[in-house]
């Protein structure tokens, strides 16, 4: 609705309709309609494509409630206990990592911030590692609940160094922190692998992220966290627009900077936590679903959250896809495929001047 | 709003920025702080829009201790114009100027008309209406002043404080700012400044405030307070003072050595 009005007509109508904001941000919504739209055809997809024995055509029909099909338990296992689940996870990560990555960008006004950032990752990888050593886990269950409360455990200790002292809240003593401790944590974790054999094949495995073997019962316990997540994160969407400003402004705008920040962090450390309990750490998908939001949303950090998330959802359903088919019958982790796409991109990113639509500044 | 500071101490670890400053300026005055380097006017200043917290002394706006109350109340008081402000990437003027009404709104209270009507008339006061769809980044220095103002103004608050809201500008749109500034000032709103330039603070302003190593040196219209001896104590250099032809405000001319 961005009629501008020429000359003066009738005057008590001409009501400059500029300095209204459009509600929604007109860009945005087309995106993110046609994103979504994209993520239903490419879960649906998901479901029909690769692991368990299944054809095409047989998980089509029963999709659709043939009942010969519905019938046929190999065509179930592999729609309903294989495919759904890992579709489900996928969305769930992929959406917390691209909501978490935009917050941590804005809160840390850099760009390349990850969010393995707080610590979360190293912490995670730290939780499974006792988890498996010392406590004997052996199920996938246990490993998320280990790999979570590490992530969170790690993430809270960041968050209380970062927040302490003078400069508290700072985004270079959450940078500082969240990097001297993740080292710890991962020295700590080399420390623990060196001194026992067995653990380190499982944990090998768990540190290359994948969504194989997710059963869809796993995530209704991250459910709540990753939804307060999300609701922290849109309610902040304001406050941490005006931290953009920096923090004289946003003070003088009547907002607490330092308290924003930790609650942002709080906001990512669960959806992070949330996402690398249930696929162990996955890179670059954190950092490049704000940048390509950002293309379409401007600095609207509403808009930038909401495409990030879908974004993110659809290429992690997009790499587990072809995680399945690239060398079938075997399986490559997700994470790999996301490094041999994040790669490249990221140098592409470097190399042309877009850096600074992402809000970098020195 | 009537702006008053008294006994203000402040400073950073192991050293004194602001030593013992009183200082009142009634409601529709601008007062520009001027000083050497370092003298601690910026402190004052932040001071002043509660971004740094004084060890001793006060600084009131109207009826209250600023350090009393709320940051969100105390920014429906107090605007600031940092000396660099960053402006989000890719941000409309518009975009910008919306900014300046966060202190009056809340999670569930969103855009209202009063908010409108306040971005419009920030802009309007600016000249910056026409800019209004342009990206921030594209306009020139002295354009994007203008819209920095525009932002502050649509706070709507009684007290309006610059830092050095002229410094990056050339002549010509460092008088357009300050002929805004005194336009501001007109319609009623108290306006502090930081400013470098000696000369343009004597002519913009109502009351010179001149600082050096914390304290306040002279304290009063620009008129009776610029003179050379002034000028030495501030910046330790020889000067003839000029009165302007056409209204008489001081001009001060640095004398060359040998």
């Amino acid at each position: 609705m961005s009629i501008t009005q020429v000359g003066g007509v009738s005057g008590a109508q001409t009501e400059p309709p500029i300095t209204r904001p459009k509600r929604i941000h007109r860009p945005t919504l087309l995106a993110a309609a046609a994103l979504a739209v994209l993520l239903l055809l490419l879960a649906l997809l998901s479901l029909l494509i690769g692991t368990g024995s299944s054809t095409v055509g047989r998980a089509w029909d029963f999709l659709l409630g043939d009942p010969s099909a519905r019938a046929d338990a190999q065509v179930r296992l592999a729609v309903m206990d294989v495919r759904l689940p890992r579709t489900v996870a996928a969305v769930l990560v992929g959406v917390c990592l691209g909501a978490a990555g935009c917050l941590l960008q804005a809160v840390t006004r850099n760009p390349l911030a990850e969010t393995g950032l707080l610590g979360v990752n190293s912490g995670a990888a730290l939780g499974v590692v006792i988890g498996l050593t010392y406590f004997g886990v052996d199920s996938p269950y246990a490993m998320l609940v280990w790999a979570l409360v590490g992530g969170m455990a790690a993430s809270a200790v960041v968050l209380l160094l970062a927040a302490s002292g003078r400069a508290a809240g700072s985004p270079l003593r959450l940078v500082l922190a969240g990097s001297a401790l993740g080292a710890t944590f991962h020295g700590l974790t080399s420390y623990v692998l060196l001194s026992t054999q067995s653990t380190f094949d499982t944990y090998r495995y768990w540190t290359i992220g994948s969504l194989a073997g997710i059963e869809t019962s796993d995530t209704y316990p991250l459910l709540p966290l990753i939804a307060v997540g999300l609701l922290v994160a849109f309610g902040c969407a304001r406050p941490l627009g005006a931290l953009a400003l920096g923090d004289d402004s946003a003070r003088s705008l009547g907002h607490h900077p330092g308290r924003i920040r930790v609650v942002v962090a709080g906001a990512v450390t669960l959806l992070a936590g949330s996402a690398v309990a249930l696929a162990g750490p996955v890179a670059f998908l954190g950092l490049l679903a704000p940048y390509a939001a950002r293309t379409v949303s401007g600095p609207r950090i509403g808009s930038q959250l909401l495409l990030s998330a879908l974004v993110a959802a659809g290429v992690l359903i997009v790499a587990d896809l072809l995680a399945r088919v690239v060398i079938r019958p075997w399986e490559t982790p997700v994470s790999v495929l996301l490094a041999f796409i994040g790669g490249p991109l990221l140098i592409w990113i470097a190399r042309t001047d877009r850096m600074s639509t992402a809000g970098a500044s020195a | 709003m009537h702006l008053a500071v008294e006994a203000l101490t402040a400073g950073y670890p192991g050293h004194t920025a602001v030593r013992g400053v009183d200082l009142s300026v009634p409601a529709g005055q601008v007062v520009a702080i001027v000083g050497p380097n370092g003298c601690g006017k910026s402190t004052l200043l932040r001071a002043m829009a509660r971004l740094h917290k004084p060890s001793s002394g006060s600084v009131r706006a109207g009826d209250a201790d600023v350090w009393q109350l709320r940051q969100r109340a105390a920014a429906h008081r107090i605007a600031l114009l940092p000396q660099s402000p960053q402006a989000p990437e890719a941000v409309t003027v518009a975009g910008l100027v919306r900014y300046g009404r966060h202190p009056h709104q809340g999670l569930f209270r969103q855009w209202s008309r009063e908010d409108e009507q306040a971005v419009r008339e920030a802009l309007d006061a600016t000249g910056a209406t026409e800019l209004a769809e342009r990206r921030l980044d594209q306009l020139s220095g002295g354009q994007r002043q203008r819209c920095w103002l525009a932002m502050v103004l649509a706070q709507q608050t009684p007290i309006v404080l610059l830092d050095e809201p002229t410094s990056a500008l050339d002549l010509g749109h460092a008088v357009e700012v300050l002929e805004l500034v005194r336009e501001v000032a007109a319609a009623g709103r108290t306006v502090v400044m930081v400013l470098h330039d000696l000369a343009s603070a004597a002519r913009y302003a109502d009351t010179i405030v001149a600082m050096n190593a914390g304290e306040v040196l002279a304290h009063g219209p620009s008129r009776e307070v610029v003179d050379a001896a002034l000028v030495k104590e501030l910046y330790g250099i020889d000067a003839d003072i000029l009165r302007a032809p056409g209204d008489g405000s001081p001009v001060v001319v640095p004398v060359a050595r040998g």
